[in-house]
C-alpha cells in the first residue's frame, strides 16, 4: 500500500459518517432529481418549451376534474368505513379482558402477504358470482374491494394506540358514574385519536392513489388519481401526467399540514408497524 | 350480595361473547377470497365456485405453466436483489448519518420522508420520467431495462429500511462504540463487533419489509420494466403484473387458487416459527432472571 | 519528590473546546504518580469526565499536552492506548455473555515477537494470546471481582453489582497502566456503594496500577482517594490529600463543597485576628489589616456553652437528633451557624459558642464584586440589608422572565401569578466600579467610614464600613482619606439580586 491509498483507507476508516455516501447520493439520483423533473415536465409541453397547457387543460376539462371529485370521495368513503369497522375491532383486539390472544392480531395482517393483484382478482370473481360485478355496481364493488384491502392498515395503527390507552382512567371515570357513552366520548376517543389520524393517513391516500383494485373491481369505469397517472402513462403524456402528480402531490401536502400535529412520528408508525 | 354479582358476570361475559363474535366475523369477512382460493384449489374446476369434485390438477398445472415460473422466478430474484440493496445501502447510511450534525441530518432525513409520504404511482411516474429524459437528452440508447426495475423498487423499500434501523442505532449505548475502542478495537473493527450486533434486528426487520413490500408491488414494477436480462427480448412479468394482465381480460387464472394456497401455507409457517422463536426466546430471559434471584 | 520516572501520567495546559464555543477544561496541568488513587472531584459540568475522556483518548485536547511515561499521547487513538476505562453505565457488550465481555480486550491483543520475514531476515511479528491464555486471563479477572462462576451468565440476567464488577474485570483484565473510572458506583444502591468503595480500595491496593476516579460525591472521594483534585467550571481549585482539602480548604468554594461548613464574609480586624458574626476570633492564619477574606468553620468546631459563657451569643432555631449527637442551627442576627453537640439545648433558647483558633480557615478571599448574602426583601421593591436596615431600591422583575409589577410594587408573573416577595432572602451582589461615594450625605441609601484606601495603578479601591458593619468596597478615580464620612448610592439597575430559594415557592396562592 502506497503511503497515499494509507492515508485515504485511514482517512475512511475513522469517519462513519462517510458510509451514508451512497445512500444519500441514490436518494439524490433516484428521488430527488425525478421529483425536480415532475415539476419541470409539469409546466412544459412536449417540445420542452415552458407552457401552462397542462395546467389549463386539467381545470377545463370536466373529466380531469371529476377524477379529483371522484378520488377524494372514495377515499373518504373508504377511510369511514375502515374506520367504523376497524376502530372497534381494535379496541377489542387491545383489551386484556375480551381478547388475551396475541395471534389474533397476526392474523389480521397475514392476509397483506398474500399478492394483492390476487387477492382482488379473487374478490371480482366471488363479487360477480353474487351479482355485484363491475359492470352494474362499480361503486360498490370498488368500494368493498377497498376496505377489504386497507382494512388491515386501519386496524394497526389503531391497536397500537389502543394498547397505550390509559384504562385506569376509564375505570376512574366509570365508578364515578360516568355512564358509558359519556366515558367513550369524553375519554377513549380524546386518547385513541393519534391512532385514528395515522389509520387515516394509511388509508386517505393510498386509496385515491391506487390502479389495479379500482380498475379491476370496476372494470374500468371508475378512474382514480392512480387510473388517470398510469394512462397518462401509458399513452406517453409526460406533461399531463407530471401535472396529475403535482396536484396530487399539493394534495397530501395539505392534509399532511393538517395531521401533522397529531402525529408524533408518522414514518415510524407507518413502516415500524408492520414488523 | 351474591345476586348481583353473578348478574354483573353474566353482563360482562355478554360483552366479552358480542366482541369476540364480531372480531371473528370481520376476520372471516376479511378471510373469503382467501379461504375461496384455498379451498376451490383441490378441485379441478375451471369456474371459481363450482366444485368438480376433490384434485390436485391445478397443483400440476401450476408447476407446468411455464409463464407462471418465469413469473415467479422473477418475483423472488426481483425481491431478493433489490432487498440485499436497499440493506445495505440502508443500513450504512443509518450508520453514517447516525453521525451526522444536526443540521445535515436533519436534511438527510427529509431526504428519505419523501418517498415515504409520495403515493407509489408518482414516485413511479417520476422515476419513468428520468429514465426517458435520460434517453431523450442524454444517451439515446438508454432505455427501461432489468436495471431500471431494480432501481424502481430499491426506491420502494430504501427508506424503510433506513427507518428501522435508525431506532436501533438511537437504543444503543453511544458508550458501547468506545469501551470497543477502549478495549482495543479499531474503528471498523469496532463497527462489526459492536454496532452490527446491537442494530441487526432492525437489519432483518427491514430486509423482511423490503420484500414484502417488493413481492406485492404492481404500480412501480409496470412503470419502470423493461425487456432484458431476466426476459430476453419480452417485457419482464413479476406475478403481479402477469396476474393483472390475465384478470384484465377474464377470470383469475385457476391455477393462481393452488399458489395462493402455498404461499398461505409458507406464510403461516414463517409466523408459527417466528412467535415460536420469539416465545422462547422470553422464556429464557425469565428462565435466567430466576435463576439470578 | 515527583523524578519524572515517578509520573506516569500529565497533564500540560490542557484545553477542550467544544465546537459550539463551550470551553469544558481550560489550562488544566496535573501529574499522577505511579500507582497513585487520584480522584478529579467536581459537580456536573465541572470538565471532570471531559479531561477523563481525553485521558482515554475518546476526545482530543484543543490545546496542550498529554503525556504517558514522558510520551506524547495527545492524539493517539483509544485503541493505542495502554489505559482502559470502567463506564458509568458499564457499557457491558449485550450480545456477549460474562467471559466473552472479559475476553473482549484479550482477543484483540497482539503481541509482537521477533520473527522472520519470507526471504529469512529479521522482522517484527505480531501474534493472537491463545485461548488457553486467555482463559486463564480471564478466571483470574473474575476472581479478583468475585465473579468466579458467572462465565456463561448472560449480561442482562446480573444484577447492577454484577455487572459493574464484570465492568471492572473486562478492564483490568487487560492490565492497563492507568484505570480509568467514570462515576462507577453512582448506579448502584448506597449500602452497594459503601461495598464497593472498600473493594475498589482493596483492589487498588492488590493490583498496584494508577487509578483516576472521577466522582461527584465527596465522601467517596475522602475514603478512597491518595490525591483528590477538586474541579468547578473546567478549572483545578485545588489539588491535595484528603485530609489537607478537608482541614484546608483554599478558597469557599472548596470549603463547601467537601463535608458541611459554615462560610462567612469576615474582615482581618488585627494582627492574627478575624472578624465575623459581630465578634473578633484570634486566628493562626496571617493577613493584612482590613482585608477582606472569606472564614470557614467546620459544624464539629463549633463549640457551644450555656449563654454568657461564649464569645457570641447566638439562640437555637432548629435541633436534629442525629443518634450520636444533636445537629443544631443557631442564628447571630440573620447569619446561621450550623453545628452538632451531644448537650441538649431548647429550641429558643440562648446560648453562645465560641470557636478555636486553629479551627478557623481564613482564606483569601478573590474580590470581584461586593457580594452580601444575607440580604432580604421587602415586597415593596426595596432590598435590605444588614442590622440598621440599609435599604436601596432594586427592580424585582430581574427575578423571573416576562415578569412585571403591578401598582404596588409586587412582582407579576408572565402566566399572572403573583408573588408576595416579603421577607424572601437573596443574594445581593454589586459590582465593585457601581457603588459610587458622595460627599453629600443625604444623597445615598447610607453612609459609612471609609476604612482603608488602595491606590490600583488606574483608580482607588476604598472600604467603607458602615455602622452595623457592613462593608462595602468602591471602585472609584476620586480621592478620599481614611476616615472620612462618605454617602454609599448605588443605582437601581446595578443592584443584582437572586433569590435563595426557588421563586415558586413565594407564589401567592390565594
Amino acid at each position: 500500500m502506497s503511503a497515499a491509498t494509507r492515508r485515504v483507507s485511514r482517512f475512511f476508516a475513522l469517519k462513519r459518517k462517510y458510509l451514508a455516501f451512497p445512500y444519500i447520493l441514490f436518494l439524490i439520483l433516484f428521488i430527488l432529481i425525478p421529483a425536480i423533473l415532475i415539476l419541470f415536465y409539469a409546466f412544459t409541453d412536449e417540445t420542452g418549451a415552458p407552457s401552462f397547457d397542462a395546467l389549463v387543460s386539467f381545470f377545463s376539462t370536466p373529466s380531469k376534474l371529476s377524477v379529483l371529485l371522484v378520488s377524494l370521495f372514495m377515499g373518504l368513503q373508504t377511510t369511514l368505513i375502515c374506520l367504523l369497522l376497524g376502530y372497534p375491532a381494535a379496541y377489542f383486539l387491545a383489551d386484556r379482558k375480551i381478547n388475551r390472544n396475541a395471534v389474533l392480531v397476526v392474523l389480521f395482517i397475514m392476509p397483506m402477504w398474500i399478492n394483492f393483484v390476487i387477492r382482488t382478482g379473487a374478490t371480482r370473481d366471488l363479487l360477480s358470482a353474487i351479482g355485484l360485478d363491475g359492470g352494474s355496481h362499480p361503486w360498490e364493488a370498488t368500494l368493498i374491494g377497498m376496505v377489504q384491502n386497507y382494512l388491515p392498515f386501519t386496524i394497526l395503527p389503531l391497536y397500537t394506540t389502543m394498547l397505550k390507552l390509559d384504562r385506569s382512567q376509564m375505570e376512574a371515570a366509570a365508578d364515578l358514574g360516568c355512564p358509558p357513552w359519556k366515558v367513550f366520548v369524553r375519554n377513549v376517543l380524546p386518547q385513541s385519536l393519534p391512532g385514528i389520524v395515522s389509520a387515516s393517513e394509511m388509508v386517505f391516500m393510498p386509496v385515491m392513489s391506487s390502479y389495479v383494485i379500482s380498475d379491476t373491481l370496476s372494470e374500468g369505469k371508475i378512474t382514480l388519481f392512480g387510473n388517470s397517472i398510469y394512462l397518462n402513462f401509458s399513452n406517453s403524456q409526460w406533461n399531463d401526467g407530471s401535472f396529475m402528480a403535482l396536484v396530487f402531490l399539493v394534495l397530501i401536502g395539505l392534509s399532511m399540514l393538517v395531521t401533522r400535529r397529531f402525529e408524533r412520528d408518522p414514518a415510524a408508525e407507518r413502516g415500524g408497524g408492520l414488523w | 350480595m351474591r345476586r348481583q354479582r353473578t348478574l354483573e358476570e353474566r353482563k360482562e361475559l355478554g360483552v366479552r361473547i358480542g366482541a369476540n363474535a364480531y372480531v371473528y366475523l370481520l376476520l372471516f369477512l376479511m378471510y373469503v377470497p382467501v379461504l375461496a382460493l384455498v379451498l376451490f384449489s383441490f378441485t379441478g374446476s375451471v369456474n371459481f365456485g363450482t366444485w368438480s369434485g376433490f384434485s390436485f390438477e391445478l397443483y400440476v398445472t401450476l408447476f407446468q405453466d411455464e409463464e407462471i415460473m418465469r413469473a415467479l422466478g422473477n418475483t423472488v430474484i426481483l425481491a431478493l436483489l433489490s432487498s440485499l440493496c436497499s440493506v445495505v445501502l440502508g443500513t450504512l447510511g443509518a450508520v453514517g448519518i447516525h453521525e451526522w450534525r444536526r443540521r445535515s441530518k436533519s436534511l438527510a432525513e427529509a431526504l428519505t420522508q419523501i418517498p415515504v409520504v409520495t403515493p407509489e404511482i408518482v414516485l413511479a411516474l417520476s422515476l419513468v420520467i428520468m429514465f426517458v429524459f435520460l434517453g431523450n437528452y442524454v444517451y439515446a440508447g438508454f432505455g427501461l431495462s432489468f436495471w431500471t426495475l431494480l432501481i424502481g423498487h430499491i426506491c420502494l423499500s430504501l427508506p424503510f429500511v433506513y427507518l428501522s434501523v435508525k431506532p436501533k442505532l438511537l437504543q444503543m449505548d453511544p458508550a458501547l462504540y468506545e469501551a470497543a475502542l477502549d478495549l482495543g478495537s479499531t474503528p471498523r473493527k469496532a463497527l462489526y463487533q459492536v454496532t452490527l450486533p446491537a442494530i441487526l434486528p432492525g437489519i432483518l426487520s427491514g430486509f423482511l419489509l423490503a420484500l414484502t413490500l417488493s413481492l406485492d408491488d404492481f404500480i412501480v414494477t409496470s412503470f419502470t420494466r423493461g425487456a432484458g436480462l431476466l426476459s430476453g427480448a419480452q417485457m419482464i412479468e413479476t406475478l403481479s403484473t402477469l396476474v393483472q394482465a390475465r384478470i384484465k381480460k377474464g377470470p383469475l387464472p385457476p391455477q393462481m387458487r393452488a399458489l395462493t394456497t402455498l404461499i398461505f401455507l409458507f406464510v403461516i409457517l414463517v409466523v408459527a416459527i417466528v412467535t415460536f422463536l420469539m416465545l422462547h426466546k422470553r422464556k429464557g430471559k425469565r428462565h435466567a432472571e430466576r435463576r439470578n434471584a | 519528590m515527583d523524578t519524572a520516572d515517578s509520573l506516569i501520567i500529565s497533564l500540560e495546559h490542557v484545553r477542550k473546546e467544544f465546537p459550539d464555543g463551550f470551553v469544558a477544561v481550560d489550562d488544566f496541568n496535573l501529574s499522577v504518580r505511579r500507582g497513585e488513587f487520584v480522584t478529579l472531584l467536581g459537580p456536573s459540568g465541572c470538565g471532570k469526565t471531559t479531561t477523563l475522556r481525553m485521558i482515554a483518548g475518546f476526545s482530543i485536547p484543543s490545546a496542550g499536552r498529554i503525556l504517558l511515561n514522558g510520551e506524547d499521547i495527545t492524539s493517539l487513538p483509544p485503541y493505542k492506548r495502554p489505559v482502559n476505562t470502567v463506564f458509568q453505565h458499564y457499557a457491558l457488550f449485550p450480545n456477549l455473555d460474562v467471559y466473552e465481555n472479559v475476553a473482549f480486550g484479550l482477543k484483540n491483543k497482539r503481541i509482537p515477537y521477533e520473527g522472520k520475514d519470507w526471504r529469512g531476515r529479521p522482522k517484527t511479528k505480531y501474534r493472537r494470546l491463545s485461548p488457553e491464555a486467555i482463559d486463564e486471563k480471564v478466571a483470574r479477572a473474575l476472581k479478583i471481582v468475585d465473579l468466579e462462576d458467572m462465565e456463561d451468565r448472560d449480561v442482562s440476567s446480573l444484577s447492577g453489582g454484577q455487572q459493574q464488577r464484570v465492568a471492572i474485570a473486562r478492564a483490568i483484565v487487560n492490565e492497563p497502566q492507568v484505570l480509568l473510572l467514570d462515576e462507577p458506583l453512582s448506579a448502584l444502591d448506597r449500602k452497594m456503594r459503601k461495598d464497593m468503595q472498600l473493594e475498589l480500595k482493596e483492589m487498588h491496593r492488590k493490583l498496584g496500577i494508577t487509578f483516576i476516579y472521577v466522582t461527584h460525591d465527596q465522601e467517596e472521594a475522602l475514603s478512597m482517594s491518595d490525591t483528590i483534585v477538586v474541579m468547578k467550571d473546567g478549572a483545578i481549585q485545588q489539588v491535595g490529600t484528603p485530609e489537607s482539602i478537608y482541614n484546608e480548604p483554599v478558597n469557599a468554594y472548596v470549603a463547601d463543597f467537601i463535608g458541611e461548613s459554615n462560610i462567612y464574609n469576615a474582615t482581618m480586624a488585627g494582627e492574627r485576628t478575624v472578624r465575623f458574626l459581630g465578634a473578633s476570633f484570634p486566628c493562626v492564619d496571617d493577613f493584612p489589616l482590613n482585608e477582606k477574606v472569606d472564614v470557614v468553620v467546620r459544624p464539629e468546631d463549633v463549640v457551644i456553652m450555656p449563654s454568657g459563657k461564649g464569645r457570641v451569643e447566638a439562640k437555637v432555631s432548629s435541633r436534629v437528633f442525629k443518634g450520636e449527637m444533636y445537629q443544631y442551627v443557631l442564628l447571630v442576627g440573620k447569619s446561621e451557624v450550623l453545628c452538632r453537640s451531644t448537650e441538649e439545648y431548647d429550641l429558643g433558647e440562648k446560648v453562645s459558642f465560641d470557636v478555636l483558633p486553629k479551627n478557623i480557615q481564613v482564606m483569601e478571599k478573590e474580590l470581584v464584586e461586593n457580594e452580601f448574602k444575607e440580604a432580604w426583601l421587602d415586597g415593596k421593591g426595596n432590598v435590605l440589608l444588614g442590622e440598621e436596615e440599609i435599604s436601596f431600591p432594586v427592580d424585582y422583575r430581574q427575578l423571573l422572565k416576562g415578569s412585571r409589577l403591578d401598582e404596588e410594587g409586587a412582582l407579576i408573573g408572565p402566566k399572572g401569578n403573583a408573588y408576595d416577595l416579603k421577607d424572601a432572602d437573596v443574594v445581593l451582589r454589586i459590582a465593585l466600579d457601581k457603588v459610587e461615594l458622595e460627599d453629600d450625605l443625604s444623597k445615598g441609601e447610607c453612609q459609612g467610614t471609609i476604612v482603608s484606601a488602595v491606590w490600583l495603578g488606574d483608580h482607588y479601591q476604598y472600604m467603607v464600613r458602615t455602622e452595623g458593619e457592613e462593608d462595602f468596597v468602591s471602585d472609584t478615580p476620586y480621592q478620599w482619606n481614611v476616615g472620612d464620612v462618605v454617602a454609599i448610592h448605588v443605582a437601581p439597575e446595578n443592584l443584582r439580586i437572586e433569590l435563595r430559594k426557588e421563586i415558586s415557592s413565594y407564589e401567592r396562592r390565594d
